[in-house]
C-alpha cells in the first residue's frame, strides 16, 4: 500500500500566480438560462475565475509563481536540485516542460527536472515525492510547480464544465528541516477512466481533422474530442466512495481527530461537494477554507492556491490535513506539519 | 434501516425542493420541472448520508418513481 511518512522534510513556503482576467459566472447566462445559471451558481458556490490570456501557459504561471517564491525565501538557486513540474497541459507534447522551467528561472545545470501528470489529486501526489527526494541526504531543496490552464482544453458551449475552471501556477519549495512527522495515503482505480476525460490527442486516439470538430455531445453541450468531458454523477460517486473514509484512515492513522488538525484543505471540486463531505465528516466550518469562489476549480493547483488565497499569515505551526481527488481515478490525502512554512502574497499577471 | 412513505417525503423534500403535499410515492421524480443534473447529484448524496446506499448512474437510471427509492432503501 502506498503509504509513506517523512520526519524532518516539509514545506518552506508556497506561492501562486493568477491570470489578472476575470471570467465572472454570471455571464452564461446565453448558454444556461438564466434559472438554471442561478441554480447551478448557488450549488457550485463559484462567483468567478481567472482565465489566462491566449499564449499563456500553465508554464508561464507556475515561472512567475516561482520568481516570487525564490525572492520571499531568499533561496540561494544552486540549492534547488530538483524541479518537479505537474500539470496536465505542458508546454509542448515533446519534450518535457520542467527543464526550460530550470533554464528560465536560472538554476543550475546540476539540476534534475521531471514532469509529473496527474489531475485533481496531482498536487497531495506531486508533494509526497517532493518529499521523498528532499529526504535525500544529497538532495538540499525542492522547487514544486504545479499549474493548469482549464480554460485552454474546456469548451464554453459545454454547460457542466464551463461554470466550474479556472486557471492559476503554483510553487512550494521542500526541504529538511525541524519539521514533524507528515505522512500520506496515495491510491487508484483506473477502472473509471472515462469518467473526467480529453479523448483525443493522446497516443490512444491520434489527431485528426474530425477529432477537432466541435459537436453536440449530449443535449445542449458542445465540445471536440480535445476538450474536457466529465460525467459528473460517475465522479460525485466516486468521491462519496472514497474521500470521507480515506480522511477518516489518515486522522486515524496519524492519531489526529477533527480537534487536532487545524485546517482540512479539500480540492476546491464545487461547493456542494465540499459542504457535503464538511457536514459527513463533522468538520467545523472555520476549518475548511474555500478559494472556489473567487478562482473556481483549478484541478491540481486548488490546494497550495486555497493556502496562498485563504491560509496567509494563518499558518505557521499549524497541521494540515491535505484531500485531493479526481480523473484517474486518483485520489490522495496528507496530514503535514506546516511549522516553518510561509505564504507569499498572491500574484496576478 | 426501513423507513415509511411519508418520512421518505419529508426527506425529499430538500432534494426535488418539493412541499411533501405536492409529492406522491407513484410520482415519476423524473418528470418534475425540477428535476436536472443538480437534482442528481443532491439525490445520490442523500441516499449515501442518510442511508449509506450508494447508487451510480446506471442504477439510477432504473429507478423513476418514489416507491421505487423507497423499495432501494427497505430492500437494502
Amino acid at each position: 500500500m502506498a503509504f509513506l511518512s517523512f520526519n524532518n522534510v516539509g514545506i518552506n513556503g508556497v506561492s501562486a500566480c493568477v491570470p489578472k482576467n476575470i471570467k465572472k459566472n454570471k455571464d452564461l447566462e446565453d448558454l444556461l438560462g438564466k434559472d438554471e445559471l442561478n441554480k447551478v451558481i448557488k450549488s457550485i458556490g463559484i462567483q468567478e475565475m481567472r482565465h489566462v490570456d491566449k499564449g499563456v501557459t500553465p508554464s508561464d504561471l507556475c515561472y512567475e509563481a516561482a520568481l516570487t517564491l525564490i525572492e520571499d525565501l531568499k533561496i540561494d538557486k544552486s540549492d534547488i536540485d530538483l524541479v518537479l513540474f505537474l500539470s496536465q497541459n505542458g508546454d509542448f507534447k515533446i519534450p518535457a516542460t520542467s527543464p526550460s522551467l530550470q533554464h528560465r528561472l536560472g538554476l543550475p545545470k546540476t539540476t534534475a527536472c521531471i514532469d509529473l501528470t496527474l489531475a485533481c489529486s496531482g498536487y497531495v501526489y506531486a508533494l509526497s515525492t517532493a518529499y521523498a527526494y528532499a529526504s535525500q541526504p544529497t538532495i538540499n531543496k525542492v522547487l514544486l510547480l504545479v499549474g493548469e490552464a482549464f480554460s485552454q482544453i474546456v469548451s464554453d458551449k459545454d454547460k457542466v464544465n464551463a461554470p466550474l475552471y479556472g486557471d492559476a501556477g503554483t510553487a512550494t519549495l521542500i526541504s529538511k528541516g525541524d519539521f514533524g512527522e507528515s505522512q500520506f495515503n496515495l491510491y487508484s482505480d483506473g477502472s473509471g477512466f472515462e469518467a473526467v476525460q480529453i479523448p483525443a490527442g493522446g497516443a490512444r486516439c491520434p489527431s485528426t481533422s474530425e477529432t477537432v470538430k466541435s459537436r453536440e455531445m449530449e443535449k445542449g453541450n458542445s465540445r471536440t474530442l480535445h476538450q474536457l468531458y466529465m460525467d459528473g454523477l460517475d465522479v460525485f460517486n466516486f468521491t462519496l466512495k472514497v474521500v470521507p473514509s480515506s480522511i477518516k484512515k489518515a486522522l486515524t492513522k496519524s492519531n489526529n481527530n477533527n480537534e487536532t488538525i487545524d485546517y482540512f484543505l479539500f480540492h476546491q471540486a464545487n461547493k456542494f461537494m465540499i459542504d457535503f463531505f464538511r457536514k459527513k465528516l463533522k468538520i467545523a466550518e472555520d476549518k475548511v477554507p474555500i478559494s472556489l469562489d473567487k478562482f473556481g476549480n483549478v484541478s491540481s493547483a486548488t490546494i497550495p492556491l486555497t493556502i496562498v488565497t485563504k491560509l496567509k499569515d494563518k499558518i505557521e505551526n499549524k497541521k494540515l490535513l491535505l484531500s485531493g481527488f479526481g480523473a484517474g481515478l486518483s485520489w490522495a490525502t496528507a496530514v503535514l506539519d506546516t511549522s516553518l512554512c510561509k505564504v507569499s502574497k498572491l500574484k496576478e499577471i | 434501516m426501513k423507513i415509511t412513505e411519508s418520512k421518505l417525503l419529508i426527506i425529499l423534500e430538500e432534494v426535488f425542493e418539493k412541499d411533501p403535499v405536492d409529492m406522491k410515492v407513484e410520482d415519476s421524480f423524473k418528470d418534475y420541472d425540477e428535476w436536472d443534473s443538480l437534482t442528481q447529484l443532491a439525490l445520490v448524496a442523500t441516499l449515501d448520508d442518510e442511508f449509506n446506499i450508494n447508487v451510480n448512474s446506471d442504477e439510477l437510471e432504473k429507478i423513476n418513481t418514489i416507491l421505487d427509492i423507497l423499495d432501494l432503501i427497505n430492500n437494502s
